[in-house]
């Protein structure tokens, strides 16, 4: 690309372009192009990230932090600028980001350490994690499960409450109830920064400033915001935040937490073992600063190669042209499903921001018999309730289909899945009128 | 749309007629919710958490005969469709019948499209058979099967 296009906005023939550096893509399913509209659920790695890994394998791989032969400095240094890149990616200190093996690890270290700061004899600074009777985890009724379940196990172990915020028919998040139940006893606050069903984008600023006034933690899930859009934790001002490398053109097994560094340096560490310690007697352990505290045992080294080379990907791409581009290509997609005879699309209505997915419900059509009539068509979606079973109920449904694009979806594939949806509900011979 | 041999050879007429109709379906929340049943009669849940299938089967014997199947159940239109069309097959069937009927319909489905589904053997339920070339469905319809099985194994212990 030259500097012209670099800074152009993404449009169908930059795509095309970009579409070359994923071969997977390029391929047949089910006799035509395959048309893979699942990157929410996991995203397709470009060569340059394959790549990355298999230099990795080829010409550093040691055991980083340990050891003193050239070959373990050279796989030390990969590391840890993978942590630079990654954190600067997020606008995160360095050594306040630490890898997890993904986003829900992510979340579930955190509620665990909760934990531990909550029983037996912790330090003083520990003790602000603490959680016990009468204080409250607060997180929202849009939550994947991985952001709903740990914070579940975290208030049964310590005795906490948990309470959630509710939202209205159109899944928008009802703020004057978040004023009312975020209060004196709120330990802390979880939600999602980007819905996977919904697309909305919630309304950080708000929410961190309820937390702030009664001083409860904020942990953002980013799963669904760090690969789309610009993401800076700093700006944001949560306390920590969350992500998987698999959603953003890296491999699996790699995520990573971002806390604040003061955070950081006083929370109990979840995971305990070699690489996380200074000084261990029989009786007891002293550990590490961040990030160090956080990483017992081998870490996934490669993988964080990989992600930091997907980083570089979406960096030198543009984080403002793959978040407009995904706008546009979910504005066409809720348009275009809306105007379908018997789809109800969930969440934000037409002109509203969203991110690049929509969720809807074919009348009279099960999600799963949906998402086999379009794979017949080459057409690769998410069926289910893709991890948010009580986001579903409260929307009077128990499964949806979910297309989600990313920066190597063009609108002819939008408007492909668009005209594959109307033929559904006359193929399985449902509504008045277009019966065969 | 373009033909799909494949995905039309499972969704025939007689399975989308059968998800609409959804013979037998008529077993209601209360006797859903019950624990105890009378002697002679069987009831089983199954639940697939993957797509959220659900089913609740109620099947009684008189003798050796089978008497009849009731179920609730809510899903795509292979787990309906499959209820429905087992409900309609099991009715009269001696115990022995019904127990071969599902072994014979289980190599079918396991078979990965490698068994011809014989109208002979299995009825209307050969039907299915298109089923067993997509492997992520035949759980689908083996829902209201396996529901049947243990119903049928309670309803016919003394």
């Amino acid at each position: 690309m030259d500097a012209v296009h670099e800074s152009a906005p993404l449009d169908d023939a930059a795509v095309r372009r970009i579409r070359n550096d994923f071969p997977v893509l390029s391929q047949q399913m089910a006799g035509r192009d395959l048309i893979y509209l699942d990157s929410g659920a996991t995203s397709q790695n470009p060569i340059s990230v394959m790549e990355a890994e298999q230099e990795f394998y080829e010409q550093r791989n040691a055991a980083v932090h340990r050891g003193a032969h050239s070959l373990a400095a050279e796989a030390t240094d990969a590391f840890e600028d993978a942590r630079t890149t990654v954190a600067g990616f997020v606008g995160a200190g360095e050594d306040e980001l630490f890898w997890t093996s993904n986003a829900t690890a992510g979340l579930n270290l955190l509620a665990y350490s909760f934990s531990n700061a909550s029983v037996g004899t912790v330090s003083a600074e520990a003790a602000r994690f603490a959680l016990g009777p009468g204080d409250e985890v607060v997180v929202t009724e849009m939550e994947h499960h991985a952001n709903l379940i740990p914070w579940q196990e975290l208030c049964r172990r310590t005795g906490a409450t948990l309470k959630f915020i509710p939202v209205d028919d159109d899944g928008a998040l009802r703020l004057e109830e978040a004023a009312v139940l975020i209060g004196p006893r709120t330990k802390v606050l979880a939600f999602t920064h980007a819905s996977n069903v919904l697309g909305i984008i919630n309304p950080v600023a708000v929410l961190v400033a309820l937390a702030r006034e009664v001083g409860a933690l904020v942990v953002l899930d980013a799963c669904q915001s760090a690969p789309h859009l610009p993401l800076d934790v700093k700006a944001l001002d949560v306390d920590f935040a969350v992500f998987s490398g698999h959603k953003m053109l890296a491999p699996t097994g790699i995520g990573a937490v971002y806390g604040r560094a003061e955070l950081l340096n006083a929370m109990p560490p979840f995971l305990t073992g070699g690489s996380m310690i200074t000084t261990v007697t029989m009786e007891a352990a002293e550990y590490l600063p961040s990030p160090a505290r956080f990483e017992a045992g081998t870490q996934p080294v490669s993988q964080a190669v990989a992600l930091a080379s997907a980083v570089d990907y979406l960096r030198e791409t543009g984080m403002d042209r793959v978040h407009a581009w995904e706008s546009t290509l979910g504005q066409r997609l809720v348009a275009g499903l809306s105007a379908i005879d018997g789809i109800r699309v969930l969440g934000p209505k037409p002109g509203v921001e969203r991110t690049g997915l929509a969720a809807f419900h074919v009348e009279g059509v099960h999600a799963h018999d949906v998402g086999q009539y379009l794979d017949a068509q080459g057409i690769a979606v998410r069926v289910g309730h893709h991890c948010a079973q009580p986001l579903h109920r409260r929307l009077g449904l128990t499964a949806s289909t979910r297309a989600s694009t990313y920066l190597y979806n063009t609108t002819d594939e939008v408007d492909a899945l668009l005209e594959a949806v109307a033929e559904i509900r006359p193929y399985f011979r449902v509504g008045t009128g277009k019966e065969q | 749309m373009q033909p799909n041999s494949a995905m039309d050879a499972m969704y025939q007429e007689i399975i989308l007629d059968h998800a609409k109709l959804r013979s037998g379906s008529d077993l209601s929340a209360e006797e859903a919710a019950e624990t105890s049943y009378d002697a002679g009669c069987g009831q089983v849940h199954q639940l697939n958490p993957v797509c959220g299938d659900e089913i609740t089967l109620r099947l009684s014997v008189d003798g050796n005969t089978v008497e009849s199947i009731h179920w609730l159940g809510d899903g795509c239109s292979i787990s309906m469709a499959s209820a429905s069309i087992l409900a309609q097959e099991a009715k009269g069937m001696t115990v022995e019948e019904l127990r071969t009927l599902i072994g014979q319909f289980r190599e079918v489905m396991r078979s990965r499209g490698s068994m011809v589904a014989d109208e002979e053997v299995l009825g209307d339920a050969a039907a299915l058979g298109g089923v067993s070339k997509f492997p992520a469905r035949v759980k689908c319809a083996m829902l209201a099967w396996v529901a049947a099985e243990g119903a049928l194994a309670q309803a016919s212990t003394p």
